[in-house]
């Protein structure tokens, strides 16, 4: 099992002191490997959710299951090194250091794990995401397109066994959709990485043979939603 | 990738107001090093051990202006005192060597000083070495040998192109504004630089500058004051005698000579000051004691009357500066902490980014204090530059207007502390920045625009 959430629940304080809940999952499991579409409502929980399989955000009650290691139970330090190694993360508007060029975003990643930056991994990432020839190129110097690839080859950089994609298609056009969703999804498969993208388009989501409805696990919001 | 280079790429994408910020530093750096290189000079050229004389003997009047003058080349010369004085204290038992100096003349061009001496001048201890023995002229050529000998500091000879055997005519009084004297010396010997404003003086041989149309001193001016001299002194003083042409005196070669021998009464002979080195230093406070309860002239012990200066004066003026320079760079220091606080907003996200790629906090509290500490060291290597040119660029300046000579290369002891310093101030001022990305909440900074 590559994710297992169990019993996971997440509230907000609020500014009247009320705690608003906005996850409260049962169960949520991803196998090794496995390809999901997450689609939810906005403001649904979506990036809460990835924040909390990431470690980014502490659960307040549950298990976070990422390679049978409970994320939410680790120190910080420790949780931030399993992140670096273990998850990587594909952000909606790319979030490209802007003083770093496309090589070096890449070789930030790989920095940041605690393990030997590996240069010719990173020139080969980008080549295979068709920017072998703008690997000095700085995100501002780059298109659209080609800062959410170099953001792709900085999430895989260190061979994740987990990928989590915050809506990656939603900031460019239909032509690029396509290709980066192709880019994700293959690059992916040859790594056998899961990966769990999140996606308001139900023509992203009609490509994965899974598609997670956030609601439907989600009681948390459910309840929020009927009351 | 390691944390300096991204710290150092965080400084680049930020490049102007990187720039601004150690250039803040920089300038505040340039100003201590240029005060550090000059007072460090200063402090050396007039240092206890810079001089090797005991006593320095002139007329009566300000005695830092006598020392001043006759050790360091600097300022007016207070009066002269009557050539039998000198040869009174040179016979004195207490009295090792006694070396006259006259002074007046200076090189038509470049105006540096000359200096009518004995041979003996160029023989005795100049200064003391940091262990208290002396340290001797070194000499290229001979020493004043014959009365229109003349040896030149090492500066005056580069300065002048002067090698042996270049000649020249003394001007009177300040170069290029008096008349040039018709009689000729010739140079016979360079000294080897000393780092002492002897390099940048001419010593001619005492009877030749005697021998220099107008360097005697009236009959009539004369008797009177060795009158009032013998008086002083309790003898009875010798009638003076008129001023003789000496054509052809033996035992002097002409060859190459342009000049007119006269020779001069002792009475009629003056010098400017009387360099004294006793038997032994004991001796010297008794004999300047003697000498300062008669009514003829004046000691001055140079140790004292520099000390006083270095302490009343100079160390003012350099503590003053040093304060002022310290301020500057403390000021500069807010500016590096005002400079990455202030961008610390912007950056929220690329912390965030950073954090969320698996960045622990302790890194991104890292890389905001290394460029807080690449800003302060940047600036200061800058500055240390700036301060050396500064020092290059004016050295031809000062030493016009000091006479000191001025080593732009020179590093200060001081100067050593500057980088350790900017780095502790760095630190400190890079600590509150560190901790704002230190306490990034991850998921808030990303969400943020």
């Amino acid at each position: 099992m590559s994710l297992l959430l169990k019993q996971v629940r997440k509230a907000y304080l609020q500014e009247d002191g009320s705690r608003l809940p906005i996850l409260d999952i049962a169960e949520f499991k991803l196998a090794q490997g496995e390809q999901v579409a997450l689609v939810g409502e906005s403001g649904g929980g979506k990036t809460t959710l990835l924040n909390v399989i990431s470690g980014i955000t502490l659960p307040d009650a549950g298990q976070v299951l990422v390679k049978e290691t409970d994320i939410a139970r680790l120190i910080e330090p420790v949780r931030d090194r399993f992140r670096a190694r273990h998850i990587g993360v594909v952000f909606q508007t790319f979030n490209l250091l802007p003083a770093f060029s496309a090589l070096e975003n890449v070789l930030l990643g790989m920095s940041f794990s605690g393990q030997a930056v590996d240069r010719l991994r990173a020139k080969e990432l980008l080549d295979r995401v068709g920017l072998g020839h703008r690997l000095g190129h700085r995100p501002g110097k780059l298109s659209v397109g080609e800062q959410q690839r170099v953001a792709v080859a900085r999430a895989l950089a260190n061979r994740p066994s987990l990928l989590l994609a915050d809506e990656p298609t939603a900031s460019v056009d239909l032509a690029h959709q396509v290709k980066i969703l192709e880019l994700i999804r293959g690059a992916c498969q040859e790594q056998n990485c899961t990966l769990l993208l999140v996606t308001h388009s139900a023509e992203v989501a009609s490509q994965f043979a899974r598609v997670a409805r956030l609601s439907e696990f989600n009681v948390a919001r459910s309840a929020v939603a009927a009351s | 990738m390691h944390l300096v280079t991204i710290a150092w790429k965080s400084i680049r994408q930020r490049a102007l107001s990187s720039s601004l910020t150690a250039l803040t530093v920089a300038l505040g750096v340039m100003l201590m090093v240029s005060v550090l290189v000059v007072h460090g000079l200063v402090e050396r050229v007039f240092s206890q051990n810079s001089s090797g004389y005991n006593l320095v003997v002139g007329a009566k009047g300000s005695p830092l202006q006598l020392v001043l003058n006759t050790i360091y080349y600097l300022n007016s010369p207070v009066e002269n005192i009557p050539y039998l004085y000198y040869k009174e204290l040179q016979a004195n038992p207490a009295v090792k060597h006694a070396i006259p100096m006259c002074m007046g003349d200076f090189t038509p061009e470049g105006g540096f000083r000359i200096v009518g001496t004995s041979p003996e001048f160029l023989e005795v201890p100049y200064a003391r070495s940091g262990n208290g023995d002396g340290k001797q002229f070194a000499i290229k050529g001979d020493i004043l040998r014959n009365d229109f000998d003349a040896v030149i500091g090492s500066h005056v000879a580069r300065t002048l192109n002067w090698t042996i055997g270049s000649t020249f005519q003394p001007a009177h009084g300040v170069a290029d504004a008096d008349h040039v004297h018709e009689e000729k010396f010739t140079v016979v010997g360079i000294l080897a630089p000393t780092g002492t404003p002897h390099d940048k003086a001419v010593f001619v041989h005492m009877d030749g500058f005697y021998q220099i149309a107008g360097h005697e001193k009236p009959a009539d001016e004369a008797a009177e004051k060795a009158a009032a001299f013998a008086k002083a002194a309790g003898v009875e003083g010798p009638a003076p005698k008129p001023a003789v042409p000496h054509d052809d005196h033996a035992g002097h070669d002409h060859s190459g000579h342009d000049h007119h021998h006269h020779d001069i009464p002792d009475e009629q002979k003056e010098v400017t000051a009387v360099l004294l080195i006793t038997k032994a230093p004991t001796l010297s406070i008794q004999l300047s004691a003697k000498i300062n309860e008669e009514p003829y002239a004046q000691a001055a012990v140079p140790f004292q009357q520099i000390s006083w200066l270095l302490t009343n004066v100079v160390g003012n003026v350099r503590s003053l500066l040093v304060v002022m320079t310290v301020l500057i760079i403390v000021v500069s220091g807010v500016g590096i902490f005002v400079s990455i606080y202030n961008s610390m907003a912007d950056r929220k996200r690329e912390i965030g980014v950073m954090r969320a790629l698996g960045a622990r906090r302790s890194t991104v509290f890292s890389i905001i204090f290394l460029e807080s500490i690449l800003l302060c060291v940047m600036g200061g290597v800058l500055g240390v530059l700036l301060g050396h040119g500064l020092v290059f660029v004016s050295a031809p300046l000062i030493e016009a207007r000091s006479g000191l000579l001025i080593n732009p290369w020179s590093v200060e002891p001081l100067e050593l502390v500057i980088l350790p310093a900017l780095i502790a101030l760095a630190s400190i001022v890079g600590v509150v920045p560190g901790l704002r990305a230190y306490q990034t909440d991850v998921a808030q900074a990303l969400s943020s625009g």
